[in-house]
């Protein structure tokens, strides 16, 4: 997110009075884009664009696990836009009646991450079932860790965990820093992590459907949808493929 | 004789006054409003619940008993000693009481991780903190044994020392006095510190997620549980969380107990 100090705020207030006749959005709006943490990186280059395009409109991301994010939006949260990393999280917003329809913007796929060096000799899913290394998975309550969990089921591995943690970049952290060998995390996260870990394949591995939607009680719905409209336009679809997401 | 006249107290206080205590007081009675009740038997009685709740219970404790053993001592040298640097020491051993827990988590994961400073030579040896039970203890301890720090170590301070001074002209040792004069006159603050000590290692949260991860019966405390079950199953959160409010209020109460009050 980006804020902008009193000047060039001033210089978009002009240039929005000039918009202001086609633009339903006033000067210094903001839109509030809740975002799953797996995201991060895409959906921070995709609200600077669209700051660049809407003068004066600030565009407000939170990043967070899905579930956490879903759970805010059923209690109430006042945002815009919802991106979960898991369409059966979304469906908890539509059964709540927070939003009315949803669409699949991009798809994921879990990876294995392992620190540079690769010092738990990690080759495979099988040797998540060791016990004497150190395993970090998300936690099955958030969607990262159910897609690890099925993806282990399909492939009959019985991994062997020593953290569930509560999101994908907490898991990610904890490679980062060596303090595991290995952690199931978004191919996406791998390729963000850049030479910070290391990803071996994770043959088999589910893929989970990004889910977006604007929300009903949305302060903000014109831009929640214009929001909407720049992720499933080429350029979103360009910066998605760039992290590594693959297409819906 | 004059009477003191009574004042109605004014309303530019008495406003924000109850201002301040709705703020206070209303999202615990939200939370004891919504908790569910009915199912609150089932729910607390999951196994997973239990794993928390003795977790919580058993670090607790121990973190506890480690800022009891090693704190009183502390406090005593900070208080008593008259070794130069102790005002410094003071401060810095009460830093963890006003440092955001997750950067005693991060903290902790420099010294005694995988690669910390301490921790690579543990890992040579075999040893791995991060993720045991032992790392839930260390991290509680951490932000815990300040409050019993700072209590004895004030204590100490303000006592009378007149009646040690007495004792010691009397023929009695250094050990026999501070047994049974200096012991006995800091006990409430010694209980007071590691009441508090306890009720703030039992809602420790983020430097046991950064230090210790979360998992089930291991490392995963109330705090740690109340907030995965956020995630998916409030109800559950709610009743783990009205466990932990229950707890912190008899913890209070014992605060509040005569025997504790400070004479």
């Amino acid at each position: 997110m980006t804020r902008r100090s009193t000047i060039p705020a001033a210089l978009g207030l002009a240039a929005i009075a000039a918009l202001a006749a086609c633009s339903p959005a006033g000067p210094n709006d903001t839109v509030t884009v809740l975002a799953a943490a797996s995201l991060t990186d895409v959906f921070t280059e995709l609200a600077e664009d669209f700051e660049a395009g809407h003068p004066g409109v600030d565009v407000q991301l939170s990043l967070a696990g899905s579930s956490t994010l879903a759970a805010q939006v059923v209690a109430g949260a006042p945002a815009d836009v919802l991106a979960t990393a898991s369409a059966a999280t979304m469906q908890t917003v539509l059964d709540a009646d927070a939003a009315t329809a949803s669409t699949v913007f991009a798809r994921n796929t879990l990876m294995i991450a392992v620190p540079p060096g690769n010092p738990g000799h990690v080759r495979g899913p099988a040797d998540l079932a060791d016990p004497g290394l150190s395993i970090a998975l998300c936690a099955p309550e958030v969607p990262c860790g159910a897609a690890a969990l099925d993806t282990f089921e399909a492939i009959g591995v019985d991994p062997a965990p020593d953290t569930l943690e509560p999101d994908v970049r907490a898991v990610l952290t904890k490679v980062e820093l060596g303090e595991v060998d290995a952690g199931v995390v978004y191919r996406t996260d791998v390729r963000a992590a850049g030479d910070r870990v290391e990803g071996v394949a994770l043959p088999g591995a589910v893929s989970t459907d990004y889910d977006l939607a604007v929300l009903t009680e949305a302060p903000h719905p014109e831009l929640g949808a214009q929001f909407v409209a720049l992720v499933l336009s080429p350029t979103g679809a360009d910066a998605l493929a760039r992290a590594g997401f693959l297409a819906p | 004789m004059t009477r003191r006249p009574r004042r109605r107290a004014p309303v530019g206080l008495v406003v924000p006054a109850l201002v301040g205590a709705a703020f206070l007081v209303l999202p615990l009675v939200a939370l004891l409003v919504r908790a569910p009740w009915g199912s609150m038997g089932a729910l607390l009685t999951d196994p997973a619940a239990l794993d928390a709740l003795r977790l919580s219970l058993v670090s607790a404790g121990a973190a506890t008993a480690i800022s009891l053993v090693l704190g009183v001592p502390l406090a005593w040298v900070l208080a008593r000693s008259g070794l130069p640097g102790m005002r410094a020491l003071r401060a810095a051993v009460t830093v963890p009481l006003v440092l955001p827990p997750v950067v005693g988590g991060v903290a902790l994961l420099l010294l005694l991780g995988r690669r910390g400073l301490v921790g690579q030579h543990l890992e040579a040896l075999g040893i791995q903190v991060p993720f045991t039970t032992a790392a839930v203890v260390l991290a509680e301890a951490f932000v815990a044994m300040p409050f019993l720090v700072v209590s004895v170590d004030g204590a100490l301070r303000a006592a009378d020392r007149r009646a040690e001074e007495l004792a010691a002209t009397l023929g009695a040792g250094p050990f026999l006095v501070a047994r049974r004069i200096t012991l006995p006159t800091i006990a409430p603050a010694v209980a007071a510190g590691a009441a508090l000590a306890f009720a703030r290692a039992l809602g420790e949260f983020g430097a046991t997620i950064t230090f210790a991860g979360s998992f089930p019966g291991t490392t995963r405390t109330m705090p740690l549980a109340i907030y995965l079950a956020m995630q998916q199953d409030p109800a559950t959160a709610v009743a783990l969380s009205v466990v932990l409010l229950a707890v912190s209020v008899a913890v209070l109460g014992l605060l509040r107990d005569p025997w504790l009050v400070r004479p």
